[in-house]
């Protein structure tokens, strides 16, 4: 299941993603996808305000994971400088997923193959046109979990679908 | 033992991709300071890369703290007490340096003490200028952390800002790596900018006129909007005018810091701290406001053991011994 929508800027996407933080519970996965500048940050800071996270949300790249208590806890995991997946095992990240909260992966694309088939992925490019505030945002649903709530999801997104 | 009560510090430094170790006696003395980098090995990754980090710290720790130990001309009998960082850092490189320091602690029967990596950075100051007091504020600035810190007395702190999204050093390397300078990305930045011209491109300041927190996210995106809106700027020009916003806002925001506070020494710290448009810009502001700068020789700025030494010595007197029970915390705050 695809859906697609478009944001007019920053403020947007952290609106878009603390929406989809409200359809997100304990054990789900979401992957960021997205090159430098598309907004992960900018999601992953909305996602944690949706999920009642009040501290300030900051890069995790230095630390690669920063953990956070809100409605439910959330794993903030960064792996812009892991290179291979043998590092993603030994960053325990296939261990981090648990019941207990919500784990979100920048660069998620890269260490898909080692996390479980089930997860949200939501790509942020640069949108076309001259106004290089506004973004695309594609959610890819993989597996069980988010499936059974694609209906949820469109719900809380359709204020910015587009087609 | 040192003679008369003098207290000899050996410390270790294992929070990134520095392995160091130094001999540093009474907080300011520095005996010996070696730092073997791995910089050559996470290079080519554009960025430390932490189970790489991990296993270079377990191979290079034991002859960096034995050339420490030698160029001190201390044997192991000599040194009073351990240090070792603690945290803020990469959890598998701390627990190299914190394992080993508990060890030799033990070893040789004399107090272990766990030191914050961002106290460490401020006590840099500390090691090269013995006229320095507190207050202070600091301006803190790395490739994890950029905070600005009140330092009311030795121990005491009062967290001012910090920033709210990337830190300043990530941003120098984020924006090397897109730019293709390689890594480190501070220093590749810093030696591309001297032939650009730093008011090329007007990048945003972000948060300049608000309070004490800082945010480096939207500048990092600025830069790649601007390059791909302009494919054929010289890179030199980019350079030049990412440093000049970064540095604006640091400096901006410290001399304000200092301000507030009444604070009359200000202190630079932090791998960023060795830039030189930054060291050059915080000088120059302190002059203009009447202030004591206070700015640590390059090799103190960037990642080391002597600063460790020094804030564990103070950690010592004050708190005395960590308990060997304490483990490493990657995110340790400072305030």
């Amino acid at each position: 299941m695809m859906l697609g929508v478009e944001t007019t800027g920053v403020d947007q996407t952290r609106a878009l993603a603390a929406s989809v933080a409200e359809v997100a519970g304990p054990g789900d996965i979401v992957l960021l996808v997205g090159e430098l500048g598309a907004g992960k940050t900018a999601f992953a800071q909305g996602f944690a305000a949706g999920l009642g996270i009040t501290e300030p949300v900051t890069s995790p790249t230095f630390t690669l994971v920063r953990t956070y208590t809100g409605r439910v806890r959330l794993h903030h995991v960064d792996v812009y400088r892991l290179e291979n997946l043998q590092e993603a095992l030994d960053l325990g990240l296939a261990e981090m997923v648990g019941e207990d909260a919500v784990t979100l992966v920048e660069w998620g694309d890269a260490v898909a193959p080692v996390l479980p088939r089930d997860f949200l992925e939501v790509r942020l490019a640069y949108g076309a046109g001259d106004n290089e505030d506004r973004r695309t945002v594609a959610l890819r649903v993989v597996g069980r979990r988010w499936s059974a709530r694609t209906e949820a999801l469109g719900k809380a997104l359709s204020e910015w679908a587009v087609a | 033992m040192t003679e008369g009560t003098s207290t000899a510090v050996l410390a270790i430094e294992t929070s990134c991709d520095e392995t160091a170790a130094a001999v540093v006696v009474d907080g300011t003395d520095v005996r010996s300071s070696v730092v073997s980098s791995q910089v050559d090995l996470h290079a080519r990754f554009g960025g430390v890369v932490p189970e790489i980090a991990s296993r270079a710290h377990v191979e290079l720790l034991p002859p960096v703290v034995a050339e420490a130990l030698v160029e001190s001309g201390l044997d192991g009998g000599d040194v009073d007490a351990v240090a070792a960082t603690v945290g803020p850092g990469l959890v598998g490189s701390l627990l190299v340096g914190v394992a080993a320091a508990k060890a030799l602690a033990l070893v040789w029967g004399v107090p272990f003490v766990g030191v914050n990596h961002m106290e460490a950075h401020l006590y840099a100051a500390f090691l090269e200028e013995p006229t320095l007091e507190p207050p202070l504020v600091a301006l803190l600035v790395s490739g994890g952390h950029t905070m600005l810190v009140a330092m009311e007395d030795h121990g005491v702190y009062r967290l001012l800002g910090s920033t709210i999204d990337d830190a300043a050093g990530e941003a120098f390397d984020k924006v090397a790596r897109f730019l293709g300078l390689g890594y480190p990305g501070g220093p590749a930045i810093d030696r591309e900018a001297a032939a650009g011209d730093p008011h090329a491109i007007d990048f945003p300041r972000a948060l300049v006129d608000h309070g004490f927190d800082f945010s480096f996210s939207g500048l990092k995106t600025a830069v790649v909007n601007y390059v791909r809106r302009h494919p054929d700027v010289p890179t030199a020009d980019v350079c030049a005018s990412f440093q000049e916003a970064v540095v604006d806002v640091l400096v901006t925001k410290a001399r304000r810091a200092a301000a507030s506070t009444g604070a009359r020494n200000l202190c630079l710290g932090g791998g960023v701290a060795a830039n030189s448009l930054l060291r050059s810009r915080f000088v120059d502001a302190c002059e203009q406001d009447g202030l004591h700068p206070f700015v640590p020789s390059r090799s103190m700025c960037t990642d080391n053991a002597a600063m460790v030494g020094a804030a564990g010595w103070w950690r010592l007197r004050s708190d005395g011994p960590t308990s060997l029970d304490a483990g490493a915390d990657p995110n340790l705050r400072l305030a």
